[in-house]
């Protein structure tokens, strides 16, 4: 065999054997996410090892014990409302302002640009300590919005990126078009750049409903009473009280992981498009 | 029409920025928030004394350093792996590239209770499997041990395993965002190249070294970029795995002490502008390293 041969071969063995490495240290934790979930107190403390799931023994106690006695729908309803309102706020904004940036001229245009990324700098616990003080000063810390009113802070700059980055691919020749046809700067987004930027906004909005739904060092510091809880501040909290009832926490986990996931899922394309063509967000 | 935005940008981002600052020139504790001390300029480096003066202080720097510079590498090295073997056509491809990005978008507190689950010496599955099939005598305390000792070729090797473990974690979950990159750049490198080195007799191994590294090099070192300044800023990650415990205190989770635990906002605030000044010099180093470069 030839030397190119050999090393050809050596390759699609390790490649076969790279993938399955791959998928099954991805795969492994989410399976044994789920799998746990189903289990009783009594498996997980006297079978710790057993990879398999006992079809015949599926229980949905952890889930009925989590979502009923420990308010996880509460907290769903939280997380969902929290993350929908920041994702319209966000699309909405960064439209306007991404158009803004784009077509208005200002002074400072420039600059604007590329300050907005340098915001990705500051450690979030920088930001954190301040806003904690400020607000807990004004009495504003326990609060549903304004906790949105700092996911808006998080998700504006890469929003904003992403929509100035795709509105200066667009032909400026439909908007003066439609600018001659008599309608208005706003008309003009309303009509014409929006249905043109559709996967572009769709990215937008997916990237951010995945940074407000999965969001855990605001709401954790600034969340007090239970009933306001997010998902993530919610199963931080569950943790801490159960210490051995592993199912309850990881029937948790698979609350608050499996609506991402599918939403992200059902949507790879936009998601993956919007992720390399300019997200900055760690 | 950029002014709301504008706004929301400028009260909690820069205003906070700013804020950090004045709150680390001056002493301040919790219970002053409620008071008016927080507008008195009554300036003072107590905070930063405080902070130096630290016994802590260097040991928590250089893990910050280890944490960031790791698992910056290993989540480049890991997401160069899954690009390359990703890379061409083959059954599945669509959804194994679905599949390996899962990591990067699961919610951070479901995947860290999840392996810490997995790791726990009592009752994780990791632990029980390699007990049970004789590769470890006991279970090992992945992540609330500072220090394990083993046995390379007969020399006895120290190595910090709860920091490894948070670095190993960090590779996990940030790979996604490098295999992306790298996937997307691959795609973009002409076949042509390739041919034309087959012609020339090069084997696959050297095809990679003198076409795909070099054409990687920007989308490499702009992803080191990239982690580099995310990892060090990182809090929730280690917080939810060892909250600091075991030798893995950061810098993050040393702000996160003084301001809460120790109800001392000065010293946090002041803790946190230590990390961004050496943020800033690792940038100096960066762009003036990449200059020279080019």
């Amino acid at each position: 065999m030839s030397r190119e041969h050999l090393e050809t071969n050596i390759i699609r063995i390790l490649r076969v054997l790279g993938i399955i490495f791959f998928v099954v240290i991805v795969a492994f934790p989410f399976y044994w996410m789920i799998v746990s979930s189903f289990r009783s107190l009594e498996e997980i403390l006297m079978q710790p090892a057993n990879l398999w799931l006992d079809i015949t023994k599926i229980n949905f106690r952890a889930y009925d014990e989590v979502l009923f006695q420990h308010g996880f729908v509460r907290h769903i309803s939280n997380s969902t409302y929290v993350s929908i309102i920041t994702v319209v706020l966000s699309v909405t904004l960064a439209t306007l302002g991404g158009y803004a940036v784009t077509r208005l001229h200002f002074r400072g245009q420039a600059f604007m640009s590329y300050s907005i990324l340098v915001i990705y700098m500051f450690p979030a616990i920088v930001l954190v300590i301040p806003l904690y003080v400020v607000f807990s000063h004004m009495g504003l810390r326990d609060s549903i919005h304004v906790l949105i009113l700092v996911y808006l802070a998080q998700t504006l700059p890469v929003a904003l990126y992403m929509l100035h980055s795709y509105f200066q691919n667009l032909p400026v020749e439909i908007e003066y078009a439609g600018l001659i046809d008599g309608c208005s700067r706003l008309g003009v987004i309303w009509r014409i750049i929006i249905p043109l930027s559709a996967p572009a906004l769709a990215s937008v909005a997916l990237y951010t409903f995945m940074i407000a739904w999965n969001e855990f060092l605001f709401a954790f510091m600034f969340l007090d009473t239970p009933e306001k809880f997010t998902l993530s501040r919610g199963v931080v909290q569950l943790a801490g009280s159960v210490h051995l009832s592993k199912q309850l926490v990881m029937a948790a986990s698979v609350l608050v992981t499996v609506p991402i996931l599918f939403l992200f899922l059902f949507f790879e394309r936009h998601l993956v498009q919007g992720l390399t063509s300019g997200a900055m967000k760690g | 029409m950029l002014a709301p935005t504008f706004l929301v940008v400028m009260a909690f981002v820069v205003f906070p920025v700013i804020w950090n600052l004045w709150l680390s020139l001056k002493p301040v504790s919790l219970g002053d928030l409620r008071g008016t001390s927080l507008f008195e300029f009554n300036f003072s480096s107590v905070n930063f004394q405080k902070v130096f003066g630290d016994p802590d202080f260097v040991p928590v720097l250089l893990t910050t350093l280890v944490y960031t510079i790791g698992g910056s590498l290993l989540s480049i090295v890991l997401g160069l792996t899954a690009a390359l073997l990703v890379h061409g056509e083959f059954p599945g491809r669509g959804l194994v590239r679905g599949l390996f990005i899962s990591p990067y978008v699961a919610p951070v507190v479901a995947v860290t209770f999840t392996w810490s689950f997995i790791l726990d010496p009592q009752l994780g599955v990791l632990n029980w499997l390699a007990v049970n099939t004789g590769l470890l005598t006991q279970p090992i305390p992945f992540l609330s041990q500072r220090w394990v000792e083993l046995d390379i070729i007969n020399i006895r090797v120290r190595l910090p395993l709860a920091l490894s473990s948070v670095i190993l974690f960090e590779g996990w979950r940030y790979f996604p965002f490098a295999f992306l990159f790298i996937l997307a750049r691959l795609q973009s490198i002409p076949d042509e190249l390739y041919r034309a080195a087959s012609v020339d007799g090069a084997s696959p191994f050297q095809r990679f070294y003198n076409i795909t590294l070099p054409q990687l090099a920007t989308v490499l070192s702009t992803l080191f970029l990239f982690r580099f300044i995310w990892t060090i800023n990182k809090f929730d990650d280690i917080f939810l795995l060892t909250r600091g415990h075991a030798g893995t205190k950061v810098m993050t989770l040393k702000v996160y002490d003084y301001a809460f635990g120790e109800f001392n906002i000065g010293a946090g605030s002041a803790v946190a502008m230590v990390l961004f000044f050496i943020l800033l010099l690792f940038l100096l180093i960066y762009f003036r390293w990449i200059v020279r470069e080019t």
